[in-house]
């Protein structure tokens, strides 16, 4: 008998979660909390500077306002509506019955809705940002 | 014969851990309070953005007096508030269970949360006070970069 486990090709399959939507929703939920979470201790200094003065404010919000971080601004909008709408599919998961049966259609309702967020916020922000008003 | 295991067998009996790596229900707790904050933080930063980022002129009118403008409000001291402690609690137990799962060595494990936890009580105790001790008309600004009702 020849061993099977000679052909190098196989890849592990078969489990549920490994290499498909369960296992990279789960990978972009740790990137995108990751991101949202350093983003969030810069946020709360920045902010902190309306303790200091009005100028000192002022100036370093003044660079949230130039097209480069008004694309970061973009980016970050995309994690925080992705990791939302994922968590709740997470909450389903665990705690609907039918959760797990339904998780790798409910990841795509999650990027259906993520979607349709993104096309209702990105044109008015972008508008702002590069708008010459 | 598949080459891989049979994902519904059951698994070997692990060996016992040498020690335990929790005591009682804390992960239970923290498993639910992610599930628990994560909803509320849903409205209250969708809220944010969209106060924020989406209505009047979004991110372009945010200046000292738009934030002096919300927090002259209790209702968005409270929303600020709530949002601070919760994103922090909930960030800081994800980036927890983060580094659990890929700082192997003890050492490396207790000074990236040391640093995290020191980071959560700067980052709180500090967006706390600013909320609470903020001035909406500090005496010797000009009058243009102050809200409209400090010239009142």
């Amino acid at each position: 008998m020849a061993a099977p486990a000679a052909s190098p090709a196989r890849k592990p399959v078969g489990t549920l979660y490994r290499g498909r939507e369960g296992m990279w929703s789960w990978v972009a939920h740790r990137v995108t909390g990751f991101a949202i979470f350093f983003f969030l201790l810069v946020h709360v200094l920045d902010t902190s500077l309306v303790r200091i003065s009005p100028e000192a404010y002022n100036d370093v919000i003044g660079t949230y306002k130039n097209p480069i971080m008004g694309l970061g601004e973009a980016g970050l909008v995309a994690a925080i509506v992705f990791h939302a709408f994922n968590g709740l599919r997470i909450i389903l998961v665990d705690f609907w019955a039918k959760g797990p049966r339904y998780q790798r259609v409910m990841l795509w309702v999650v990027v259906g809705l993520f979607a349709v967020t993104m096309a209702g916020f990105l044109p008015r922000h972008l508008m702002h940002v590069f708008g010459g008003e | 014969m598949s080459l891989v295991a049979d994902p519904k067998a059951p698994r070997p009996p692990r060996a016992r851990p040498s020690r335990l790596t929790t005591r009682g229900n804390t992960e239970l707790y923290g498993w639910v309070f992610m599930r628990a904050s994560g909803v509320v933080l849903i409205v209250l930063i969708f809220g944010h953005l969209f106060v924020n980022l989406v209505a009047g002129e979004g991110v372009k009118a945010i200046d000292f007096g738009f934030v002096a403008g919300k927090w002259a409000s209790p209702f968005w001291q409270v929303w600020d508030l709530l949002m601070l402690w919760l994103a922090m609690i909930h960030g800081t137990n994800g980036v927890r269970t983060i580094v659990n799962d890929y700082a192997e060595k003890d050492t490396t494990r207790l000074v990236l949360k040391g640093l995290l936890y020191l980071a959560f009580v700067v980052v709180v105790v500090l967006g706390t006070l600013v909320i609470f001790t903020f001035d909406p008309c500090p005496s010797g600004s000009p009058a243009d970069l102050l809200p409209s009702f400090c010239t009142e």
